[in-house]
C-alpha cells in the first residue's frame, strides 16, 4: 500500500518558494562533486587513449616487474673505519658520564653510544644529587639529531663564516672598549663555576661587560628571599626523603619545581616501610603531577593560597595573622596540628613565584628546625634574575647597550614583554645569539652563532654546592656549530680550547688531588672529597686561594637573620592580596617544560600525565566553572576527544581560541596554562602546536588575573586515555590506608580474587585452564611496579621510546587511538572523594545499577588520583598466544612474550584478545614515509636509532618485548666472560627501570637467589592485573598505600 | 647486481666450450716464447763484485737481514728506515764513514744520536725521528755478513714474469679446468655416431631385404587414429597427466620459491681483490686476529684498514709462493704484479705514501659489498657463537682459506640456523654462567650434553626482535 505521508527534512522544504529546496531537488549531491579533479578536462580525457583494459595491463604489468624485481637483493656496501678508534668495536655500546645544564634541565647522566652516536640517556647512579634524566633529558637526545638545528652561523639569517662573525665581533668589542655603551650577556643559568670563570675574564678583559642570568620560567623570588635570608642567591634544598610530612602550597616539586630532580627522594619516603611511610598535604590550583601524589589535596585559589601559608606561620608562631576567611582558617587550623605534631620531621615547600610567601617558607622549616630542610648545601639550577632582564630591556631601548650576546635562551619567545625586547634589539648595535635552533630569537637579531648541542659540548655545572658534575661531549659536532663557551674563549682572543680551559680551572681550583680521567668517568665530583695527593707548591697554593677567594660560591654564607619587621611586612602584603575572580595559573609541563625541545615529536606525543593530551596545550577548568561558562569535552565517533575553545584575556593580552580541558580537582575560579606550546620559528609543521602562554607571564608571575569567555568552534584533541574513572572496580589499582595496611591481614587490603569452580567461590589462582610450564630453570624474568613510588612522570615511556625505536604517529593517529606507545601510564581519577567510595557505591548502588554505573563515569570534583604504568603483562598463559593463527607471538622459558614481527600477518586477534590492551598495531609504514614526517623519515633522525631492535613495517603487531636485546646482551656478557650474571644487572637492561628513578619498577630474576624481584614478589603488597582473568603474568603490581587516616 | 655464481657462470660456460678452449689455447700459446736469462747474469755479476769488498757470507747475511732488519729495511726502497742496498759503499763515497761507524750505528744508534753525530742525527730527523732498535747482540762478524748481503743480494729464484709459462703447461690449465665439458663433448660425439651408425644399419638391412624379396609388413591399411587424438580420448589418461603436471609444476614452483632471496655461494666482486687463500690459507693468519670483533661484539667486523697496514706497511708486493703463480691463478690473472697492484690500491685507500713512508692524511674509504646479508629481523651474534659457542669460523663460512673470492657458503636460511641449533652441543666446560643451569637442565632431560635446542635456542625471540 503506497503511503502518501511526506516527510520533510527541514524547515525549508516547507516554504514552497525556497530556491534552496528547488535547487536540491535537481542535484543528487548538495556540494558540487569534484569531478574535474580526477578526471581532469574533457578535452584530455579525449585526447587520451588510455583506455580501462590498458590501466588493468599496465596495472599488472608493475606488479609481476615489482614481483620480479624483488627476487634480486640490493648489493649492500659495508665500509669500515679507515682507522678504527680505539675504544669503538662495532656492535658494542660504550657508556659516557655527562651533564645536561640547558637552562631549565640539570643532572648527571649517562649517555649510551653505539658506533659513535649517542642513543640511549641512562640516569648516573655514582650522581649523590640529581642523578636521574627526567623524560625531557631521555628526549633530549633526539633533539641532537633535529633535521632543524642551526647549521652553521649566520649573519642577517645568511650562512656565513666563523673567521668573518669573529672578525666582525672582535672589532664591534674593540670598538666598544670606551665608547660608554655596554656589552650585555644575557645568558641561561649554567651554574657552572668554569662559566662563572670565562665569563668574569671576559668582563676583565672588556671593561663594560654585564652578565645578566635568564630563566625562561623564573625562581626569582625563591632567590631573592634565599639571599636575604642566608646571603647567597641560591635555591633551599629539600630532602623529601627525611619528611614524613610534607605541605606543598602550590609547589610541583615532582615537576619542574626550583629546577626539579626531587622525586628520587619523595619516592623513597612514600613506600611504607615498618608500618611508616610520608604524608604528603597538597595546596593547590592546578591539579599537577604533584598533587596527583598527594594523600590529601586541597584545591584552592592562588591568592587563598598564600594566606593558607600565612596563616600556618602565624599559628606555628603563636601570633595571629588577618585575611578573614574562615574556610581558609579551618584548613590551616588541622594542617598546623599536623606540623605541630611532626616537628622537626615536617617540611613546607610553596611555588608561588612571590618573594613575600618564599620568605615564609623558609621562615617555616626554619621554626620547625626541619631535617628535610637544606640551607647549607644549597642548588644553583635557577639563578635567573628577573630585575637585571627588566633593566636590560630598558638600557637596551635607551641605545646604552652596543653588544648584547644571547646565549642559551630564546627570549623573543619567552619574555612576557617580549614586543619591548625586539623593539630594543633594534637599537643594540650588535647582536648575537648563540642558539641550537633557527627560533624567534634566531630571527631577531644580527648574528647567529649556532651552538653545539650538549651532548657536543664540554662544561661543567655545581648543581649544589659542593656536588659538581661534568659535562663531555659524546659526539664531535655533527654541523659546524661552536659551544658559547668556545666563541667567548675565541672572542677574547685565546688560542685555549674551552677544554684546555675547563681542566685548568678544574685542576687549580676544584679536582684538589683527585684525577682528571677518574672524575671525567665519574662524571659527577664532590668538593673536598679527595685530599690532595701532592703537596702544593707555595706559588700554585697561591693561586689557588686566589681563586678560591673570586668565586662567590665560596665566601662562607652570611646568615641574616630575617627581621620580624621584614617577616610582618612580608605576612601583611600576602594577606592582603586581593584575589580575583579568576585566577590564572601558569605551570610547566613534565614532557614540554619550557619549550626548547619544542621540535621534538617524542615530547609531542608524550601524553600529559595528568591530562592523558598530547600534541596540544589548553587551558585547564574547573567542573563547575566549565557549566559556568558552557565549556565541554566530549567524545566523539572515532573515540577522539572534542573539547570547547576558549577565549581569556590578561591585562590586555588577549589569546583566542585556546582549547578547553575540563579538569577534575582544578579549583573553582582557576584556569591552568602551560607555557612550552606555540613555538613557530625553527620548528616543522606538524609541530607548530599550542598557544604560547608566555606573553600572559606579566611581570614573571605565574598567577595572573584572568578574564575568560567561550569562544566558537570545537578543538580537536588528541587525547590518550578515553576513559577516566576505574568504575568502582577496586581490583585494577589494589589501594589501601596505611591504617588499614598497618592493622589488617593482607588477605583484607590485597584480596585474591574469588572466582567459580564447581560452584564453589575459590581463588582464582588456584584455577588454571593449562598445563604449568616448569619455571624453575634458568632465568624467569619478572617486574615489579610498586604503586607507591610512582609518580608518573613518565621517564619510562620515553625511555622505552628511545630504547625500542618506538614510532611517532602524529596528532591525528594519536586522536584515532592508533599510538605505538609500548608502556603508558594510565591516569585514573575517582568518582567519589577516594577510590574506595567507589566501590562501596558501586557494590551498594543505592540509585539503582544504571544510573550509579552512569554516575561513576564521571570523575569528582576534587578526585584521588592513581597512576598505573601498563606494558606488556608477559602473562603465562597468554591469550594472545592461543588466538595467533600463524603463531607468531610465542611464549619462552625466561618469561618473556615473544613477538616475531616477520611471521605477523597482521590479523589483530591478539590485540582484541589481550585483556591489558598493550598490543600496538602499525597501521601505516612509519618509516621513510612522507605523510610520518618525524625522525624516522630523515637520515639524521634515524641516527637515534637502537641498531639491535629491528625497525617495525607495516602490518606487523608489536609490543613491550621487556627490551629483550638488553637481557639478552647481559646473559652473553656474562657467557662471554665465563660467570654467572651479577646480582641486579638485569634491573638495567630494561629501559623503564633502568629510567625508573623513583625505583618504582624493578626487574629481574626471580629465580636468582635472593634477587630483590624474587622479595618483591613475594611482598604482600604484590598483586597481579586482573587476576581473576588467569593469565598469570610476569609483571606485578604493589598495592598503593595511602596515608589519609588523619586530617 | 647480484649473481648466482655457481649456477649461472657454469650453464654459461658450457655453452661457449669449444670456441673458448680453441681461442685460449692458440692466444695463450702465442706470447710464450719471450724469456730471457738475464737476471741471473746481473746477480752473478754483483756477487763476484760483493765479495771482493765485504768479505762476509751473504747467505749468512741474509738470514740475519730477514731476522733482524726486514721488519724496517728494504734493499731497493725506503721503508720505516732507509734503503740498504749497497749501504756500506754509499756511505764511503757519500758521507765518507766507514765500516766502523756502521758497527757502532748499529749496535747502539741512540748513543750516536746522543754523542751529536752529524750524519746520525741527520738520518734520524730525516726518517720522523723513528728510533732504530739497537741490536747490541750483533758481533761484528754478523754485521759484516748482513753489509756482504746488502751489497751483494743472492740471486733471486729465475722468477718468470707474469702470463709467462711454457706451451705445456697452459694446455694442462686448459685441460683441466675444463675437462667436465670434454667428456661431455665426447660422450655426445659417440652418441651422435651411434644414432647414424644406427640409421645406416636399418638403411642397409632394408636394403638387403629389398635385395632378397623379404616383404615388410606394412602398417594396417586402415588409418589409424592419430596419437594425440587417442590421448585426448582416453579421460583418465588426461586426468593422471593433468595431476602430474599440476604437482610438478606446484613442486618446482615450491622449489624456485623457496631459493629466492638465499644467495648461496654469491661472490660479489669487491673494490679491491682480497684473497683469504692467501691470508688465511697460505699465510695462515689467525681469522680473529683482522676479525676481532666476532669474539666480543654482534658483528665479525671488516678490519678497518690500518689493521691491513699492520703488516702491509713491511708487505708492499707479493712474491707468490715458492712454486710460482699455479696456471689456474694464472688462467684468473692472478699474477704477482696483479695482487702488488692490490696492495697499492690499498695503499691508496688508507693514504700511505709509499715514497716517503708516511700517511697522507688523504683517505678514501674502501665501500666493501657485503657477502653475507642478514634480513633485519634477525638478529645474530658472533660473539655468542664464537666465544661462547666455540664454533670455527669454517662452520659457517665455509673453507675460507681455500677462497680466492670469498662467497657466501652456507644458504643462511631460518631452516639451516635450527638444525644446527638442534645438533649442536653447548660448550658448557669451564664456563661459569652454565654451571647451574647446566646441573639442572640436563638432569630434566635426562642427558649428560645439551643441546643448543634444550637450552632454547629455539625460541622466537632468541632471534627475532
Amino acid at each position: 500500500m503506497a503511503s502518501n505521508k511526506k516527510y520533510w527534512k527541514s524547515a525549508a522544504e516547507l516554504n514552497p518558494n525556497d530556491s534552496i529546496v528547488e535547487t536540491l531537488k535537481q542535484n543528487e549531491f548538495v556540494d558540487h562533486i569534484p569531478v574535474d579533479d580526477f578526471l581532469g578536462d574533457k578535452e584530455s580525457l579525449e585526447e587520451s587513449n588510455t583506455t580501462r583494459r590498458d590501466f588493468l595491463k599496465f596495472a599488472g604489468f608493475s606488479t609481476a616487474a615489482a614481483a620480479l624485481a624483488a627476487c634480486e637483493g640490493p648489493v649492500n656496501k659495508s665500509v669500515p673505519y679507515v682507522i678504527q678508534p680505539e675504544d669503538i668495536v662495532p656492535g658494542i655500546a660504550n657508556y659516557y658520564a655527562t651533564t645536561i645544564a640547558d637552562g631549565f634541565d640539570f643532572a648527571s647522566i649517562l649517555v649510551k653510544t653505539r658506533e659513535g652516536r649517542p642513543i640511549l640517556i641512562n640516569n648516573n647512579d655514582r650522581a649523590a644529587v640529581m642523578g636521574s634524566a627526567n623524560a625531557r633529558v631521555n628526549a633530549s637526545v633526539l633533539s641532537l639529531y633535529d633535521s632543524k638545528r642551526l647549521q652553521g652561523p649566520l649573519a642577517k639569517r645568511e650562512p656565513i663564516d666563523w673567521e668573518v662573525l669573529d672578525a666582525t665581533v672582535k672589532a664591534k668589542l674593540a670598538g666598544l672598549r670606551n665608547s660608554g655603551k655596554k656589552v650585555v650577556l644575557m645568558t641561561q643559568t649554567y651554574a657552572s663555576p668554569t662559566m662563572d670563570k670565562l665569563v668574569a675574564e671576559f668582563s676583565e678583559q672588556y671593561g663594560n661587560v654585564e652578565h645578566v642570568t635568564y630563566d625562561a620560567i623564573s625562581e626569582d623570588a625563591a632567590l631573592n628571599a634565599f639571599q636575604e635570608a642566608y646571603g647567597q642567591r641560591a635555591l633551599a634544598d629539600y630532602h623529601f626523603d627525611k619528611a614524613e610530612l610534607i605541605v606543598s602550597f602550590g609547589a610541583d616539586f615532582l615537576g619542574d619545581w626550583q629546577g626539579g630532580g626531587y622525586d628520587a627522594g619523595y619516592a623513597k619516603g612514600r613506600v611504607p616501610h615498618h608500618g611508616k611511610m610520608s604524608r604528603h598535604i597538597q595546596i593547590e590550583a592546578n591539579m599537577s603531577l604533584t598533587g596527583a601524589n598527594a594523600d590529601t589535596r586541597l584545591p584552592m585559589k592562588p591568592t587563598d593560597v598564600g594566606v593558607a601559608l600565612a596563616k600556618l606561620y602565624g599559628k606555628l608562631n603563636g601570633s595571629t595573622v588577618g585575611g578573614n576567611s574562615s574556610a581558609i582558617e579551618g584548613v590551616v587550623d588541622a594542617l598546623a596540628q599536623e606540623v605541630r605534631k611532626a616537628g622537626k620531621k615536617a617540611v613546607v615547600v610553596c611555588g608561588l613565584n612571590n618573594k613575600d610567601a618564599q620568605t615564609i617558607t623558609l621562615a617555616i622549616n626554619k621554626l620547625l628546625q626541619s631535617e628535610a630542610f637544606d640551607t647549607e648545601a644549597p642548588k644553583h639550577v635557577r639563578q635567573g634574575n628577573t630585575g637585571a632582564v627588566n633593566r636590560l630591556i630598558a638600557d637596551m631601548n635607551a641605545s646604552r647597550v652596543g653588544l648584547l650576546m644571547i646565549a642559551g635562551v630564546n627570549p623573543v619567545y619567552s619574555l612576557p614583554n617580549a614586543k619591548a625586547f625586539v623593539d630594543g634589539l633594534s637599537k643594540v648595535g650588535l647582536s648575537i645569539y648563540s642558539g641550537q635552533s633557527n627560533d624567534e630569537t634566531a630571527q631577531a637579531v644580527t648574528h647567529v652563532a649556532a651552538a653545539s648541542h650538549y651532548l657536543e659540548s664540554w662544561g661543567d655545572a655545581e648543581l649544589k654546592k659542593g656536588y659538581l658534575s661534568l659535562m663531555q661531549p659524546v659526539i664531535r659536532e655533527l654541523f659546524d656549530t661552536r659551544q658559547f663557551q668556545a666563541c667567548l674563549l675565541k672572542w677574547m682572543g685565546s688560542d685555549q680550547t674551552y677544554y684546555d680551559y675547563l681542566k685548568s680551572n678544574w685542576s687549580t681550583t676544584i679536582l684538589g688531588g683527585a684525577t682528571w680521567s677518574k672524575t671525567l668517568q665519574d662524571g659527577v665530583f664532590k668538593r673536598g672529597s679527595s685530599v690532595p695527593v701532592v703537596p702544593l707548591t707555595e706559588e700554585e697554593g697561591a693561586a689557588l686561594a686566589a681563586t678560591v677567594s673570586e668565586t662567590p660560591e665560596e665566601e662562607p654564607p652570611v646568615v641574616v637573620e630575617p627581621t620580624v619587621a621584614s617577616l610582618t611586612a612580608a605576612l601583611r602584603s600576602l594577606t592582603s592580596l586581593t584575589p580575583s575572580d579568576t585566577e590564572l595559573v601558569l605551570y610547566s609541563k613534565v614532557g614540554m617544560g619550557n619549550g626548547a625541545q619544542a621540535n621534538n615529536p617524542w615530547l609531542q606525543e608524550f601524553p600529559d600525565p595528568i591530562s592523558r593530551v598530547s600534541w596540544d596545550n589548553y587551558i585547564t577548568v574547573s567542573t563547575a566553572d566549565a557549566e559556568k561558562y558552557g565549556f565541554e569535552n566530549y567524545n566523539v565517533a572515532n573515540g577522539g576527544l572534542d573539547g570547547s575553545y576558549a577565549k581569556i584575556t590578561v591585562d590586555g593580552t588577549t589569546i583566542d581560541n585556546i582549547p578547553v580541558i575540563v579538569q577534575p580537582g582544578q579549583a573553582k575560579g582557576t584556569v591552568g596554562l602551560s607555557f612550552g606550546y606555540g613555538r613557530v620559528d625553527g620548528v616543522q609543521e606538524e609541530m607548530r602546536t599550542g598557544v604560547n602562554a608566555f606573553p600572559l607571564y606579566k611581570n614573571y608571575n605565574n598567577i595572573q588575573a584572568v578574564t575568560i569567555a567561550k569562544a566558537e568552534g570545537i578543538h580537536e584533541f588528541a587525547c590518550i586515555q578515553l576513559h577516566n574513572t576505574l568504575m568502582g572496580r577496586g581490583d585494577i589499582i589494589k589501594e589501601t590506608t596505611l591504617e588499614e595496611f598497618n592493622t589488617e591481614e593482607p588477605s583484607v587490603w590485597n584480596p585474591v580474587p574469588q572466582v567459580s569452580l564447581d560452584h564453589q567461590e575459590v581463588p582464582a589462582t588456584t584455577v588454571d585452564l593449562w598445563t604449568e610450564f616448569d619455571r624453575t630453570i634458568g632465568h624467569f624474568f619478572n617486574l615489579s611496579i610498586d604503586l607507591n613510588a610512582c609518580t608518573g612522570c613518565g621517564a619510562c615511556v620515553i625511555a622505552c621510546h628511545a630504547e625500542n625505536n618506538v614510532p611517532v604517529v602524529g596528532k591525528q593517529e594519536i586522536r584515532r587511538s592508533r599510538d605505538m606507545h609500548w608502556l603508558r601510564i594510565d591516569r585514573y581519577y575517582s568518582s567519589e572523594d577516594t577510590f574506595q567510595s567507589d566501590v562501596e557505591e558501586k557494590e551498594t548502588a543505592e540509585e539503582g545499577y544504571k544510573t550509579t554505573m552512569l554516575a561513576l563515569e564521571n570523575p569528582a570534583e576534587n578526585p584521588q588520583v592513581a597512576f598505573q604504568p601498563v606494558m606488556c603483562q608477559h602473562c603465562n598463559h597468554a591469550p594472545c598466544e592461543t588466538v595467533c593463527p600463524v603463531a607468531a607471538t610465542a611464549h619462552s622459558r625466561q618469561g618473556h612474550n615473544h613477538m616475531a614481527y616477520n611471521r605477523c600477518v597482521g590479523t589483530r586477534y591478539c590485540a582484541n584478545n589481550c585483556p591489558y590492551k598493550v598490543r600496538r598495531f602499525n597501521w601505516f609504514l612509519y618509516n621513510n614515509n612522507d605523510e610520518f614526517d618525524f625522525h624516522m623519515n630523515n637520515d639524521l633522525g634515524k641516527m637515534v636509532l637502537n641498531p639491535d631492535v629491528n625497525v617495525r613495517s607495516r602490518g606487523v603487531m608489536e609490543k613491550c618485548s621487556f627490551c629483550i636485546q638488553s637481557t639478552q646482551a647481559v646473559i652473553l656478557n656474562a657467557k662471554k666472560e665465563g660467570r654467572p650474571v651479577a646480582k641486579g644487572e638485569f634491573n638495567d637492561a630494561c629501559a623503564c627501570s633502568a629510567a625508573c628513578s623513583s625505583g618504582a619498577m624493578h626487574f629481574g630474576d626471580v629465580n636468582e637467589e635472593d634477587s630483590k624481584i624474587a622479595k618483591l614478589l613475594e611482598d604482600d603488597r604484590a598483586y597481579h592485573l586482573l587476576e581473576h582473568v588467569g593469565t598469570k603474568p610476569n609483571v606485578f603490581y604493589h598495592v598503593k598505600v595511602r596515608n589519609t587516616n588523619k586530617a | 647486481m647480484m649473481e648466482k655464481v655457481f649456477n649461472r657462470v657454469q650453464s654459461a660456460k658450457a655453452l661457449g666450450l669449444c670456441a673458448l678452449f680453441t681461442l685460449l689455447f692458440f692466444t695463450i700459446s702465442g706470447n710464450a716464447q719471450e724469456e730471457t736469462t738475464e737476471p741471473t747474469t746481473e746477480a752473478a755479476v754483483a756477487e763476484s763484485a760483493a765479495e771482493a769488498t765485504t768479505g762476509g757470507d751473504p747467505a749468512n747475511g741474509e738470514k740475519l737481514f730477514k731476522q733482524n732488519c726486514a721488519a724496517c729495511h728494504a734493499l731497493n726502497r725506503k721503508m720505516t728506515g732507509p734503503a740498504l742496498a749497497n749501504v756500506e759503499t754509499r756511505l764511503y763515497e757519500e758521507e765518507g764513514l766507514d765500516r766502523e761507524w756502521l758497527y757502532a750505528w748499529i749496535k747502539n744508534s741512540a748513543g750516536m744520536i746522543a754523542s751529536g753525530d752529524a750524519y746520525a742525527n741527520r738520518i734520524y730527523n730525516e726518517y720522523n725521528k723513528a728510533a732504530m732498535t739497537a741490536f747490541p747482540t750483533l758481533s761484528n762478524a754478523n754485521i759484516d755478513d748482513i753489509l756482504a748481503y746488502t751489497a751483494a743480494p743472492p740471486p733471486l729464484p729465475p722468477t718468470p714474469p707474469p702470463g709467462d709459462t711454457s706451451v705445456a703447461g697452459t694446455a694442462m690449465a686448459n685441460q683441466s679446468g675444463i675437462s667436465n665439458e670434454i667428456i661431455l663433448g665426447a660422450l655426445v660425439l659417440v652418441f651422435a655416431l651411434l644414432v647414424v651408425m644406427l640409421v645406416l644399419v636399418n638403411k642397409t638391412l632394408k636394403r638387403i631385404a629389398a635385395a632378397n624379396g623379404v616383404q615388410l609388413e606394412q602398417e594396417a591399411a586402415a588409418p589409424r587414429v592419430p596419437i594425440w587424438k587417442a590421448f585426448a580420448q582416453n579421460q583418465f589418461l588426461v586426468l593422471c597427466t593433468v595431476i602430474v603436471f599440476l604437482l610438478s609444476s606446484g613442486y618446482g614452483a615450491y622449489a624456485w620459491m623457496s631459493q629466492v632471496g638465499v644467495d648461496q655461494g654469491y661472490a660479489p666482486i669487491q673494490p679491491i681483490h682480497y684473497s683469504h687463500k692467501i691470508h688465511a690459507g697460505q699465510n695462515k693468519i689467525e681469522c680473529q686476529y683482522c676479525h676481532s670483533s666476532a669474539r666480543v661484539s654482534k658483528h665479525s667486523g671488516i678490519p678497518s684498514l690500518n689493521v691491513c697496514m699492520n703488516c702491509h706497511k713491511s708487505i708492499y708486493e707479493y712474491k707468490g709462493t715458492a712454486e710460482g703463480p699455479s696456471a689456474e691463478d694464472l688462467a684468473n690473472g692472478y699474477t704477482n704484479e696483479f695482487y702488488t697492484n692490490e696492495i697499492k690500491k690499498l695503499y691508496k685507500a688508507v693514504g700511505w705514501d709509499e715514497e716517503n713512508q708516511r700517511y697522507t692524511g688523504e683517505s678514501q674509504p674502501v665501500e666493501w659489498v657485503r657477502i653475507h646479508n642478514l634480513p633485519d629481523f634477525v638478529y645474530f651474534n658472533h660473539a655468542q657463537h664464537v666465544t661462547a659457542g666455540k664454533i670455527e669460523c669454517q662452520t659457517c663460512h665455509g673453507p675460507v682459506e681455500e677462497m680466492e673470492i670469498m662467497y657466501q657458503y652456507s644458504p643462511l636460511t631460518m631452516g639451516w640456523c635450527i638444525n644446527c641449533h638442534r645438533e649442536t652441543e653447548v660448550q658448557v666446560a669451564d664456563n661459569g654462567y652454565y654451571e647451574k643451569i647446566h646441573a639442572e637442565l640436563s638432569k630434566k632431560y635426562g642427558v649428560e650434553k645439551l643441546t643448543a635446542a634444550q637450552m632454547g635456542g629455539l625460541e622466537c625471540g632468541k632471534c627475532h626482535y
